[in-house]
């Protein structure tokens, strides 16, 4: 099935693309065919820069198992490190 | 009769006067043929698709599939393009008959093209054909495992109408293959869609095949079933074969 359905958001951060590290202001996440996981659906994040074009792009393609297994992960190393350390609001 | 084909990316004028790239087969042989104008699946304008294209030239027949994401994306990869169209939203409805309409204009240019066209959609664009086909003259369309013409497409598609209601302005004959094991289209959609057919009269031909899902033609997905697509191959050849002569 093709579920068309997205979740967009705005992000703030950087990614290693095809052309090298780039800032990334979008993210899409989706549920849907990959393009090479070898199967039916995967959960599909794509971490973005729409301002630089298409390739400005940090793909992967995750087995839900996997994705929410890292939401998890992130959840934890975030929960572990002092509050706000990484945030967009932290003393430089 | 010579089987050499010439293969190659082309510019055509699609909808607004837009230049967008397409993707052309054609047999050298300078006989009679009709034209089909393959319309690609949601992820986008790869090289499977571009294999499907040369294998309607192997069949005889002139054929051509327009990049509809290259206002998106021009000469990005195609997942890249796939995931930059959908982030905006998916194709146009209006645009996609636009781009259609100038790949059939395309194809009806060519030496030898006898004015016959079909068209033959993928996925999203089984949706995009029968859209086509509600909305310009052709002469066959064939919906492979379509989502979204009985149901209506998602809000975030504002560009997707429901299709379902143009059913009485279907143009042309329609083949349309589905998995049973497919739930975008479901087997009650397509149940749903032979029924209105059959109320308006429209010829039509319904498969839907036991054991496979979304995609089974795509032979570089695990979705694949081979019997499905073998049996799927015969019948629109057959149906290009009774509709695209001269």
């Amino acid at each position: 099935m093709c579920t068309y359905l997205t979740e967009q958001i705005e992000i703030d951060g950087s990614g290693k693309s095809p052309r090298g590290w780039i800032p990334l202001t979008h993210a899409s996440v989706y549920v849907d065919h990959p393009t090479h996981a070898q199967y039916g659906h995967t959960v599909n994040i794509d971490l973005l820069n729409p301002a630089e074009g298409p390739s400005a792009r940090v793909a992967v393609e995750l087995m839900e198992e996997a994705a929410l297994a890292l939401a998890d992960a992130i959840h934890r190393a975030i929960a572990s490190a002092p509050k706000g350390l990484a945030s967009a609001n932290q003393p430089m | 009769m010579i089987d050499a084909m010439r293969a190659e990316t082309v510019m055509i004028t699609g909808h607004g006067g837009d230049e967008i790239e397409a993707y052309l087969a054609a047999p050298l042989d300078p006989a009679p043929r009709g034209g089909v104008v393959v319309i690609h699946h949601m992820p986008g304008y790869d090289p499977a698709m571009k294999e499907i294209v040369r294998r309607f030239a192997v069949h005889g027949y002139h054929a051509i599939c327009p990049n509809l994401y290259w206002r998106e994306a021009p000469g990005a990869d195609p997942d890249d393009a796939a995931a930059t169209a959908r982030a905006q939203g998916g194709v146009p409805d209006d645009r996609l008959v636009g781009d259609v309409e100038g790949a059939i204009g395309h194809l009806k240019g060519l030496d030898g093209a006898n004015g016959k066209i079909g068209v033959i959609g993928y996925c999203s664009g089984g949706r995009q054909t029968f859209l086509t086909a509600c909305s310009i003259q052709i002469d066959a369309a064939v919906d492979c495992y379509g989502a979204f013409v009985v149901n209506d497409p998602p809000p975030q598609f504002s560009g997707m109408k429901p299709l379902l209601g143009l059913a009485p302005r279907l143009s042309c004959p329609l083949l349309g293959l589905f998995g049973a094991e497919d739930t975008f289209p479901s087997p009650e959609e397509t149940a749903t869609l032979s029924a209105e057919l059959d109320r308006l009269g429209k010829p039509h031909e319904f498969h839907t095949y036991e054991g496979a899902g979304h995609a089974f033609f795509s032979v570089d997905r695990p979705s694949y079933r081979p019997e499905a697509a073998l049996d799927g191959w015969r019948r629109v050849f057959d149906f290009f074969g009774k509709h695209l002569a001269a």
